[in-house]
């Protein structure tokens, strides 16, 4: 093992060899491809007292995405993974609209804490369900979060009886379709969800703990990390962050849909994470490159839209970002195409010890 | 005895890893119709000489040669296909499949790509019978316990010339430590299973770390050290001793002298007591007293349950039987946690795998045990941890000294230092030390030595365990000798006892 | 030669004993047959719940047993692609894209293109097997879970579907309409093309998995792929068929699906990737890979299409019911597979 040489390395490296550079430079690249279509793409204007631009649209349409992304990212950091947060967004605004449209007064701001309470509880409630699973069970958290996944659209139906609860509160419309400070009141909710990630993941031991989990099992099980109760934690968290973000989009539409809300957000979620710089295998997790993966994925929807390419084919550029983005993140590809020099400048895992010797002992330690 | 013609002829084997020459110029050789041990101390090379031979390394330098023909053995299929097999200590089958489908899958008999399952179910119960084996070829292999697996696994082996017509069947018989995990009564059934191979003709290579079992079954063995051929002999020619000082590279008489010792007499109270703690599979109950400041070595054979005593003390492997007291009071040792708590640290001998969070810092890596003991509610503040991590990569020299330093990319010594560091602020009351030394250079060897010497003077119990036995002998105020996984004797140190003494232990199993 | 005549006596006694040893109950739980049972018998429960409640309403005819399968034909074709991924010890989520863009290029090629049915049916299936096959290759070669890939193959498909257009295509080619018209008496009641199709493709999958090599090997890579390995059987092979082989399944279920609803639509066969592998655990495979049986997946089929009868029987339950029983179904099923590996790895 070499140790890191001595030479002064250069800032340009430095720079390129920060974990979010890669992410940072695919959403300013796709901000500029806008520019030739759009040239007022950077334009912000102020209109009735709001702020209105493209920036704007894509952080406000951005941010329920960031918001269960953020979640995720701690769920993956673990090891796991969590596919049930798109069930889980449904229930939330299944359970607060219907909650809220009972009322005589719908806009009571009593009535609207107590709804949006109900549902935060009972997203909490599943993630307890898939911690219970995966931690205490033991059941891969693919298939252990799958149950939910599964069942979680018919509850949501059931709660709305298969309608789309429509509602009239002006409290809650704040929270998805609201203005404050000139801004979508989102973006605030947003910058509060990901600070208190953070301030809980690195002002307290929480991150710390987190990654050594998800990095190496046996020895955090050697150190004495409670692994067990950080897992379902982390996916109680998960399931709260899906659950704002049911919130969000429910308020946004002012409407329930047991259906299609949240439909394959679990999807985009995991591949914001995965752009973000944080690998599926767990370990080091970046909330910042989290919340840059989820702004480059509303990007693409978004440049879609403006390059006037038809914007179908959304679908096939996430996949072909899904595809490129995990080729270069397998140290195999790497070691294919780019030879040596690719294993050399590893940036995500370092290099994970292999797990599949052939003989259980090897004598050779290097 | 006229020597038939080899069967196998390994000549001037070279294989190198980034850093490492794990072979240098050995030279093997097996003969039909007998039982050949593999022995070397650890990292000696006998795992890497069988990898080159099952294929599962490519050689970097000499010639194979089988049935007197050179042959290339790029794969485990190739060397199957060759004639020579391989049982692995785990069990490669799968346990999900009948045992008539684990001997025949990938070669079973079919007709227009039909298999044919009741040509297999004969087949096989004739080969399971033939080797004197009584086995339901019908039931599930998960249905037979281990040691049963693995004499599947060799009826496997040996069967593969005799269905698919490719080769002429197996001529060597490779057996990879499957002796670990038996007890006596599967080991004799092992055995009566290899005689009756080697009747047969077939040349078996065994390697265990049971020197008796050695004695008991084989007819010649081959000694490595260091990744060269220190010689090959009859059993009946080499006694224990003998061999055991072939293995190390010493004559025993030769060791003598390099002894001095100055420890500190005047350790402490009982500090930590274990009765009748043991786990099958693991080590069997043992007895042993560590006192307050003492340093207690642990001496024997790689695989003489030195790690599994170690593991048992710690709680990192569940006991079956008997008790643990750390400073009077009994502790339930279900899981390390219950360990740390009453004050005992643990550096594993496998630093990557079971030590350190490779992806994390340096500074993450050294704070990880005492922040996991806090809990993630309470964070170390951030001066007062930095200040510990400063202090201790000061006093143990890490290099480089930067905390942000990916652990991953530290050489083998610093990384020990990490690991070292990470318990060393917790401050425990008994420190385990599983092959701290191993894989790291001389000097960070020596620090590391001194180190022991350093917290025992200050009241730390040290429970120590390396390969070398003049480190444990330097070091410790009381050896504990292991052998077969049982604790056989427990030496107090001072003039009488010398590394030859010790080996005497180690070879006769007995405190003399 | 004494000494080992000695104690192979006395180890015929242990090692024979083994197997016998244990006690019924748990020789019973460790029965890998035993979860295709319990669904069977889950099925039979609700079977005859299901004729005693609606005894008047005509539930005991027949015709409602083959309507299952009527119903449920395209699901079967996909679940037991789903089977083998999973018995492989993988997983496919690309199952509903590929099934919906089958429906969208197959509308597209028949009614907007003009192409004859008889070429446009193998070209499909071989798009979709095609589909399978890169992913299976990146899997293997690449070492990228199947998750992630199966989910880059699932926003592929879907977003291809989209390419082709965004409006549904219905289908009026007189040989599609014909087709799925026709119904083929079995003298007790009458099945469709498709229903006949899927239990061929049901016969043939058993076949291939209980009486072929590549069978086999499946198995072994679900049991233990490191020990598939150094048997030396062909892992990156095996694992790639097997991903191709879900491709094909996938497409012929979307051809099926065709014939079901006469449609193309950017938006069928979203989420049936999740009824698929649901219908497979429901079965009693094991998601860890290695066990299971393609009959248990028939059976895990058919209690989701049972599901699905009885809640239109009753009439004043709504559809939703089924994604909840189908989600509690499988979290039992998983919790059983769960405790019967538990007692295993002990």
């Amino acid at each position: 093992m070499s140790t890191p040489s001595a030479t002064t390395p250069s800032r340009w490296r430095a720079l390129t060899q920060h974990h979010l550079f890669w992410p940072v430079a695919v959403l300013i690249a796709l901000l500029l491809v806008n520019v030739p279509f759009t040239p007022d793409f950077f334009a912000i204007r102020m209109t009735d007292g709001h702020l209105y631009g493209s920036l704007v649209s894509i952080v406000l349409f951005g941010s329920p995405l960031i918001l269960v992304a953020v979640g995720m990212t701690l769920v993956i950091a673990t090891g796991g993974i969590d596919l049930s947060v798109g069930a889980v967004v449904a229930i939330t605004g299944a359970l607060t609209c219907s909650y809220i449209s009972d009322q005589a007064d719908q806009s009571a701001l009593a009535g609207v804490f107590l709804a949006v309470g109900i549902g935060l509880v009972a997203a909490v409630v599943c993630g307890l369900w898939n911690g219970f699973l995966v931690a205490r069970m033991g059941i891969q958290p693919i298939i252990a979060t799958l149950i939910i996944m599964v069942a979680g659209r018919g509850v949501a139906q059931l709660i709305t009886d298969g309608q789309i609860i429509t509602i009239n509160s002006e409290p809650y419309k704040l929270i998805g379709g609201g203005y404050w400070l000139t801004l979508p009141f989102s973006i605030f909710i947003v910058a509060a969800v990901v600070a208190v990630t953070v301030a809980l993941t690195r002002r307290t031991a929480l991150g710390l703990l987190v990654e050594s989990v998800g990095g190496n099992a046996e020895a955090s099980r050697l150190v004495g990390i409670r692994s067990m109760r950080i897992k379902i934690m982390v996916y109680m968290f998960c399931a709260l962050c899906a659950g704002i973000a049911g919130l969000m989009i429910s308020s946004n539409t002012s409407a329930a849909d047991g259906n299609n809300a949240g439909l394959w957000i679990e999807l985009d979620a995991i591949l914001a994470v995965v752009i973000g710089g944080t690998s599926l295998l767990g370990g080091r997790f970046s909330i910042g490159g989290t919340v840059i993966g989820a702004l480059v994925i509303q990007t693409l929807t978004t440049t879609i839209y403006t390059i006037g390419v038809p914007t179908q084919t959304n679908l096939v550029f996430k996949a072909v970002v899904v595809i490129v983005v995990c080729l270069l993140q397998s140290p195999k590809f790497r070691a294919k195409v780019f030879g040596a020099k690719g294993r050399a400048r590893t940036t995500a895992p370092a290099e994970p010890a292999t797990p599949a010797d052939a003989a259980p002992k090897m004598e050779v330690s290097r | 005895m006229a020597e038939p013609r080899p069967v196998l002829e390994m000549t001037g084997i070279v294989k190198e890893f980034p850093g490492v020459r794990a072979l240098s110029g050995v030279d093997f050789r097996l003969f039909p119709g007998e039982i050949h041990a593999l022995m070397g101390e650890n990292g000696a090379g006998k795992s890497t000489l069988i990898k080159v031979l099952t294929g599962v390394h490519p050689l970097d330098g000499g010639t194979v040669t089988l049935d007197g023909k050179a042959v290339r053995i790029g794969s485990p299929l190739e060397a199957q296909h060759a004639g020579v097999s391989t049982v692995y200590q785990e069990v490669n089958l799968c346990p999900n499949l009948s045992v008539a489908e684990n001997i025949f899958i990938g070669r079973e008999p079919t007709r227009a790509g039909r298999i044919q399952w009741k040509q297999v179910r004969t087949q096989a119960a004739e080969m399971v019978d033939r080797l004197g084996l009584d086995i339901d070829v019908t039931a599930p292999l998960s249905a037979y316990p281990l040691a049963v697996q693995q004499l599947i696994a060799i009826v496997r082996s040996v069967g593969h010339g005799d269905s698919d017509g490719e080769g002429s069947g197996t001529k060597v018989l490779v057996l990879d430590e499957p002796t670990s995990s038996l007890d006596r009564d599967e080991v004799l059934e092992l055995f009566r299973l290899m005689r009756q191979l080697r009747d047969e003709g077939v040349a078996i290579l065994f390697v265990s770390h049971f020197l008796d079992q050695i004695y008991e079954i084989c007819d010649r063995m081959t000694v490595l050290r260091n990744g060269t051929l220190v010689g090959e002999h009859m059993v009946a020619d080499l006694d224990q001793v003998q061999l055991i000082e072939l293995m190390i590279g010493k004559a025993l008489d030769q060791l003598e002298g390099l002894h001095e010792h100055q420890l500190r007499s005047d350790v402490g109270e009982t500090l930590v007591k274990a009765e009748g703690l043991g786990r099958t599979g693991g080590i069997a109950p043992f007895d042993l007293e560590i006192k307050k400041g003492e340093v207690l070595g642990l001496a024997g054979l790689l695989g003489s349950g030195r790690t599994e005593l170690a593991r048992l003390l710690f709680g990192a492997d569940q006991p079956d039987s008997g008790k643990v007291t750390i400073a009077g009071k009994q502790v339930s040792m279900s899981a390390p946690n219950d360990a740390i708590g009453a004050g005992v640290a643990f550096c594993s001998e496998n630093r990557k795998t079971e030590g350190l969070v490779l992806d994390l810092t340096v500074r993450e890596n050294i704070i990880l045990a005492l922040q996991a003991s806090r809990g993630w509610t309470r964070p170390i503040p951030a001066s007062q941890r930095d200040e510990l991590v400063a202090k201790y990569i000061k006093a143990l020299d890490i290099r480089p000294a930067n905390p942000e330093a990916r652990v991953g990319q530290l050489s083998g010594g610093n990384q020990q230092k990490v690991l070292l560091a990470r318990w060393l602020i917790t401050q425990p009351k008994l420190l385990i030390l599983d092959e701290p030394t191993r894989g790291i250079d001389v000097g960070a060897k020596a620090e590391i030595q001194k180190l022991v010497v350093s917290l025992s003077e200050d009241g730390m119990s040290v429970l120590y365990i390396a390969a070398e036995l003049e480190e444990v002998l330097r070091l410790s105020h009381t050896i504990g000798v292991l052998r077969d996984r049982k604790l056989v004797a427990q030496l107090t140190n001072g003039p009488e006892i010398t590394t030859s003494k010790i080996l005497e232990t180690i070879a006769s199993g007995e405190h003399q | 030669m004494s000494a080992t005549t000695k104690t192979r006596t006395a180890a015929e006694g242990r090692t024979a004993s083994k197997p016998a040893q244990a006690s019924a109950a748990t020789r019973l739980l460790g029965d890998r047959r035993l979860p295709v049972l319990v669904t069977v018998g889950l099925f039979l429960a609700m079977y005859i719940a299901g004729i005693s409640r609606y005894q008047n309403y005509g539930f005991g005819e027949p015709q409602v047993f083959l309507n299952l399968f009527i119903d449920n034909g395209y699901l079967l074709v996909a679940a037991v692609g789903a089977t083998l991924v999973i018995m492989s010890g993988g997983i496919d989520l690309s199952v509903g894209s590929v099934i919906g863009f089958t429906t969208m290029f197959t509308a597209w090629l028949v009614e907007e293109q003009g192409l004859p049915l008889l070429l446009v049916i193998p070209l499909a299936l071989g798009v979709g097997a095609f589909g399978g096959f890169l992913m299976g290759y990146v899997i293997h070669n690449f070492e990228i879970q199947p998750f992630i890939v199966t989910l880059a193959g699932l926003f592929l498909f879907r977003g291809l579907c989209l390419v082709i257009s965004k409006e549904s295509i219905s289908i009026s080619n007189s040989t599609v309409s014909s087709m799925a018209q026709t119904r083929v008496s079995l003298g007790l009641g009458e099945l469709s093309i498709g229903a006949l199709v899927a239990l061929v493709v049901v016969a043939a999958a058993f076949y291939i998995l209980h009486y072929t090599r590549f069978g086999r090997r499946v198995y072994a890579i679900g049991g233990n792929e490191q020990s598939a390995l150094l048997m030396g059987l062909p892992l990156g092979g095996t694992k790639i068929a097997v991903y191709t082989v879900s491709g094909f399944c996938s497409a012929l279920a979307g051809l099926l699906f065709i014939l079901f609803i006469q449609s193309g639509d950017p938006l069928h066969g979203i989420g049936m990737e999740l009824d698929a592998i649901a219908a497979v655990v429901i079965g009693g495979t094991l998601l860890t890979g290695g066990s299971g049986y393609v009959l248990g997946t028939l059976f895990g089929v058919l209690v989701l299409g049972l599901i699905k009868t009885i809640i239109s029987f009753e009439g004043t339950l709504s559809s939703w019911w089924t994604k909840i029983a189908t989600g509690v179904l499988l979290g039992a099923f998983i919790l059983i597979q769960r405790a019967m590996t538990a007692r295993k790895q002990t």
